[in-house]
């Protein structure tokens, strides 16, 4: 295992007392306060989430004729400059190698924000599908990233920031000085809320952080947290939901995925579009308290149908909650199950996603 | 009547042949914000070190192992609705359960609230 890598902010984290962990190759900050304090403090005011670990790739260059508009699950050409798109890189099976946010900067340019874990192989793979690799630049040691989500983060941002944050609708994004550095603010996030994610030189980085911080409707949130956040509003996570055997037909994340355009995995996904998924995304609400897990079995009738890919305690709806991948006839609404790990058990039943809808995200 | 702990932290403190028994303010320290805790049933015997009850928090699931051996005859109904009592005041509102028949001689198997933060000492 190479050593991990920490975010310009690990004196800050250590600073405010923050549980560490290894995380995708960094060393991240994954409570401060306490995970459940946090999550709530994200639904009521605004929370600071580090996210310098994620990835950047800068694009630049003539997107069709380069081959990148062929190289992602939904079409690049076809992004407003001034937008940005969610979506899938796969493989040829069509396993997703990455799921990623596609930022249009301008004509010929854009920003790739991809996950920690996958920086060094997501760049490897897109440049090989490059006619020209040097048209593709890995700008994620030189990039920092905060995010502040909640529904008063449009507030805090328009005092600190100006005005202009107010007007950003959501999957928009907007160019702008921020602390006399050119910064990228979008109005994105993970968590459900309306939040923004802010791009920024990483030497920028601890400033802004500082400036945050020191409003009052703001406290530092971690990856519990978010990862609670993210599981209750039911986007997936890479690694535990999604891997490079699974692919967006079997995650139920079609919507991601424009089959009227070519791109790498097509053949594999229209394929298995015929002859059905071997394995469906299921979403589970538990009867108790009790949190399923990654890995759990889940049954049905008696028989083991499928594993656990995501699970937590829901301080939302005050129960467990979780994805998992199963055999497809069992993923029908209403269908109950049996989540189990040793000798812990659990009733649970299969819901329609999101878990928590009361989030301020499009307000 | 004293508290005594054992390795894997759970506590103990005897009235008589009764023992209340909860798990230690540095566990509930360590499995962060607990969220569920699986009480074990009125009348099930334990014998010491075995498995008990179960304990969940936004972190991990683990079990609860008996300090002591016993029947359990009361067990503490609030952490079904709150659970974060444990993380509250685990050494004294947070407790699981009690067990009756219990031998004070068993006690000699497990630390004392001294020897136990001399124990919790080597875990840093």
């Amino acid at each position: 295992m190479d050593e991990l890598k920490s975010t310009p902010l690990v004196k800050e984290h250590e600073g405010l007392k923050a549980l560490m962990a290894p995380f995708g190759g960094w060393l991240m900050p994954i409570q401060y306060s306490g995970i459940i304090a946090e999550h709530k403090w994200c639904r009521e005011k605004a929370a600071l989430f580090d996210i310098c670990h994620m990835g950047e790739f800068l694009f630049k260059g003539d997107i069709v004729a380069s081959g990148l508009e062929d190289v992602f699950t939904f079409s690049v050409k076809g992004i407003p400059v001034g937008r940005s798109r969610y979506g899938f890189l796969l493989n040829e099976k069509g396993g997703v190698i990455d799921d990623l946010i596609v930022f249009r900067l301008a004509e010929d340019e854009v920003m790739i924000v991809v996950n920690a874990a996958t920086i060094a192989n997501d760049f490897a793979v897109i440049s090989s599908r490059l006619k020209n690799p040097a048209l593709l630049t890995d700008i994620s040691d030189a990039t920092g990233k905060l995010d502040l989500q909640g529904p008063l983060s449009r507030e805090v941002l328009v005092e600190h920031l100006g005005s202009d944050i107010a007007e950003i609708p959501f999957f928009k994004f907007i160019r702008k000085k921020i602390l006399g550095v050119d910064a990228l603010v979008s109005r994105t996030g993970y968590t459900g809320e309306l939040g923004y994610e802010i791009f920024i030189p990483a030497p920028k980085v601890r400033e802004l952080w500082d400036l945050l911080l020191k409003d009052a409707r703001v406290e530092p949130a971690g990856l519990g947290a978010r990862d609670l956040l993210r599981l209750e509003v039911g986007y997936s996570l890479y690694g535990n939901d999604l891997d490079d055997v699974t692919t967006p037909l079997s995650a139920q994340l079609m919507a991601f995925v424009n089959l009227d355009k070519s791109f790498v995995g097509k053949e594999a996904i229209l394929k298995e579009q015929s002859q059905g998924s071997p394995k469906k995304k299921v979403a589970f609400k538990v009867d108790s308290r009790r949190s399923p897990r990654h890995h759990y079995e889940i049954h049905c009738d008696g028989k083991n149908v499928g594993t656990v890919t995501s699970g937590a305690f829901s301080p939302m709806l005050g129960c467990g909650i979780g994805l998992g991948l199963v055999a497809p006839e069992v993923a029908e609404l209403g269908k109950r199950l049996v989540i189990k790990h040793e000798r812990v058990e659990m009733d649970a039943t299969v819901v329609e996603l999101p878990f928590y809808a009361g989030g301020s995200l499009r307000s | 009547m004293a508290k005594y702990y054992t390795k894997e932290h759970e506590w103990v403190e005897l009235d008589g042949a009764t023992g209340t028994v909860g798990i230690s303010e540095h566990a509930a320290h360590e499995l962060g914000d607990i969220t569920f805790v699986e009480l074990p049933k009125i009348g099930k015997a334990v014998k010491q070190f075995d498995t008990l009850a179960g304990i969940e928090s936004v972190k991990a699931a683990s079990d609860i192992y008996a300090p002591v051996s016993g029947k359990v005859v009361a067990v503490n109904d609030a952490l079904d609705a709150a659970p974060e009592l444990v993380n509250e005041s685990a050494e004294e509102k947070g407790w699981v359960c009690r067990l009756e028949g219990v031998d004070a001689g068993e006690l000699a198997a497990l630390m004392d609230a001294a020897a136990y933060q001399q124990f919790l000492k080597g875990l840093e």
